[in-house]
């Protein structure tokens, strides 16, 4: 099942431009960056200095980086709860994504959002959402103010296989082609819904194809390949910038763990976790540039050592920030303070007798 | 002051508001070419055109998300939502989005939008259309809930609404559209802006505390008029804003006239009533004269036929009896 997807992905893939070995380098250092962020942050989980849900880009380094490379500095990104890698895409320091996951409030939604709800406004990230298919009509909105201001900025609104079966899903493009919103919906088929196979929840488990209903492009692009997910990605970009047509842009890619770091993924057939071993971009990539050149094992184990220290510098500033004082549990109930919002601990009277 | 109808303040205050500030627009279904279900926005298109009046497919969830997200860009939309029923196929977007977006990431993002829409039974509607179902938006930290009963509330706090930088479910109500009354003639004046979060004491009185919001604080007032002719000064408060709710106005006219009748157009269990109670029962305890009552409408899917749905819902009747049981037992009324 999941042999055949990926089969007919690979037959798809658009033709790519010739990078130069600076660019396919630095593509390699930023998948590096998210894989090693990624297993730091299981590894946090399981010694408990994470809490909540930890969702990881472990396989998807590819459609992260290459999605995430095709934006310009003024676009806006919404993602899903699988949004580590993101946040490090939009080019956010590695520190302050690790200081959310610690809760501390130093973290990019300052200790408020966690592992599934990353924010920066500079960053243009405009949030990772926890509810499946909850961000996909707020990025048709964004779209819509980019529009209603005739600006030329692009929003692009990822999200997982799972959500091509909610309703949100089908009214935001469906509004998003009414309208012509500058906005790319991409679909990071990973063939999973947790534990639930898109054939198994998807009558049409070409997810690209859904774009017809809408009169929308629809592409699917090996998500395995970072070379040809930027391609695919800025040519969606680059329709909704310049002719205001939303893309529906699927990615195939394999989950190389389980829904999240709790979960040991036992209904997982062998054979399919041996083929996303197999697809793991980051082997696939960093064997292409030492067998073309690109790359040699010296300037490999250098950036592997590059990374390896920014991780955990990141961890080190994660574990040594302050937890949000308990003094600023109020701070952001409401944007426009008003009368009769005052604070109250669950132990406090309403009134004093 | 001239007098106008609730729909021609909620209009007009759109209207002034759209003119004011080019990033307020209006967004709904059927509010373009059909000029609005309730025609709250009749004239609107023509005036502002499609840019500003957005006309959406049947789907709630779609377009209050988009609003949401265009909130988030820094516009203002005003959402109509056709009747508050149809707010429920919505439910996530307000609840989960709207509600947390400003303090789930740390206050970096404020959602200044506003959702319009009635409630109200007594339209022969059925079950599905005849909700007050505001308690599940009254609820939530981080949303804002206002309910005017009178012209001039409607447009003092609409005004407010669109220029709060936080998302506010705007409650209207189905018996309200046509009523009448005065609101201040401003033509060059800055017309009044409501201050959220505020009740209203509409009608002071010494023997008894009636409170209500949207149409059940005019039958308050029309209760009290009609205890009057008993002798009974009756104090009639008027919420406003249901969250934030205001405590301090309830209680004290409470501490006032010792004992209290909640009127909601919703129904008993749980509901508004029962917060109001609560409140009251923790902030004037030892001035109470008698327990606080609730007339509230009949815990039944509200039903079509004319007989059962007038008997089912509060009125002013209705109140009227709860408040003589009420001053009876505290030695007001023989």
């Amino acid at each position: 099942m999941a042999g055949k997807t990926t089969r007919r992905a690979t037959r798809t893939a658009p033709a790519v431009s010739t990078p130069d070995a600076e660019d396919l380098t630095d593509l390699f250092r930023r998948m590096l960056l998210v894989r090693r962020f990624e297993e730091r942050a299981a590894q946090a989980y399981t010694q408990a200095r994470v809490g909540g849900y930890c969702h990881l880009n472990l396989g998807e380094e590819a459609t992260v980086v290459g999605l995430t490379s095709a934006l310009e500095p003024e676009d806006y990104l919404f993602t899903n709860y699988r949004e580590h890698g993101y946040a490090l895409g939009r080019g956010i320091p590695a520190g302050r994504v690790m200081a959310e996951l610690y809760g501390r409030s130093t973290g990019v939604s300052k200790g408020w959002g966690g592992s599934m709800h990353m924010f920066d406004v500079q960053a243009r990230l405009m949030g990772g959402y926890g509810i499946v298919g909850g961000q996909v009509p707020l990025a048709a909105g964004a779209a819509l103010a980019v529009s209603y201001r005739g600006g030329r900025e692009v929003v692009m609104c990822q999200m997982g296989d799972g959500t091509t079966n909610i309703g949100a899903f089908h009214e935001s493009l469906n509004i998003a082609a009414l309208w012509d919103l500058p906005v790319v919906f991409a679909v990071v088929n990973n063939q999973l819904g947790m534990g639930t196979s898109v054939q198994e929840s998807s009558a049409e488990p070409e997810l690209h194809r859904r774009a017809a209903a809408y009169r929308i492009k629809g592409v699917r692009v090996d998500g395995t390949d970072v070379l040809a997910v930027r391609e695919a990605a800025r040519e969606a970009v680059r329709l909704a910038r310049e002719e205001q047509r939303p893309t529906l842009l699927e990615t195939v890619s394999y989950r190389l763990r389980g829904h999240s770091v709790v979960d040991p993924a036992r209904y997982r057939d062998p054979e399919e976790v041996e083929r996303a071993k197999e697809a793991d971009p980051l082997p696939l990539l960093r064997d292409r540039l030492l067998k073309d050149g690109v790359l040699d094992e010296e300037r490999l184990a250098a950036l592997e050592d590059e990374v390896r220290q920014e991780i955990t510098a990141a961890a080190e500033f994660a574990e040594s920030s302050p937890h949000p004082e308990v003094s600023t549990l109020f701070d952001h109930t409401y944007a426009t303070p008003v009368p009769n919002t005052e604070p109250r601990l669950p132990a406090d009277a309403l009134f004093t007798v | 002051m001239s007098v106008i109808t609730y729909r021609q303040a909620l209009r007009d205050t759109l209207r002034a508001e759209m003119q004011r500030d080019e990033n307020v627009f209006l967004i709904g279904e059927e509010i373009g070419h059909f000029e609005g279900s309730y025609k709250i926005t009749e004239g609107l298109l023509k005036e502002f055109g499609p840019r500003r009046v957005r006309d959406t497919p049947i789907a709630e969830e779609g377009f209050v998300g988009a609003a949401i997200g265009a909130a988030m860009l820094g516009l203002r939309p005003v959402v109509e939502i056709m009747t508050i029923n149809f707010s429920l196929l919505a439910l996530d977007q307000i609840v989960n989005h709207a509600a947390k977006i400003y303090g789930m990431f740390g206050g970096q993002c404020s959602v200044p939008m506003v959702i319009r829409t009635p409630g109200g039974g007594g339209q022969q509607l059925g079950a599905t259309h005849s909700q007050n179902i505001e308690l599940f938006y009254s609820f939530v930290p981080g949303l804002k809930v206002l309910a005017p009963s009178t012209p001039a509330e409607a447009a003092s706090m609409l005004r407010a609404a669109i220029r709060d930088d936080d998302p506010v479910l705007f409650l209207e109500n189905l018996g309200l559209y046509n009523t009448k009354g005065e609101v201040p003639d401003e033509p060059d004046a800055e017309p009044e802006v409501a201050q959220i979060g505020r009740a209203a004491v509409v009608r002071p009185g010494t023997d008894i505390t009636l409170i209500g919001y949207s149409r059940m604080a005019g039958v308050a007032l029309q209760v009290a008029d009609e205890l009057a002719k008993d002798g009974v000064s009756a104090e009639v408060v008027d919420l406003r804003s249901l969250r934030p709710l205001d405590r301090t106005t309830i209680v004290e006219s409470v501490r006032r006239t010792g004992s209290a009748v909640v009127a909601e157009d919703d129904w008993l269990t749980y509901g508004i009533g029962a917060e109001i109670a609560a409140t009251i029962q923790e902030g004037a305890f030892d001035w109470l004269d008698a327990p606080v009552a609730r007339v509230a409408m009949a815990e039944v899917p509200l039903p079509y036929a004319k007989s059962l749905e007038t008997a089912a819902l509060p009125c002013a009747e209705s109140l009227a009896a709860a408040a003589r049981r009420t001053l009876r037992a505290t030695g007001r009324l023989r």
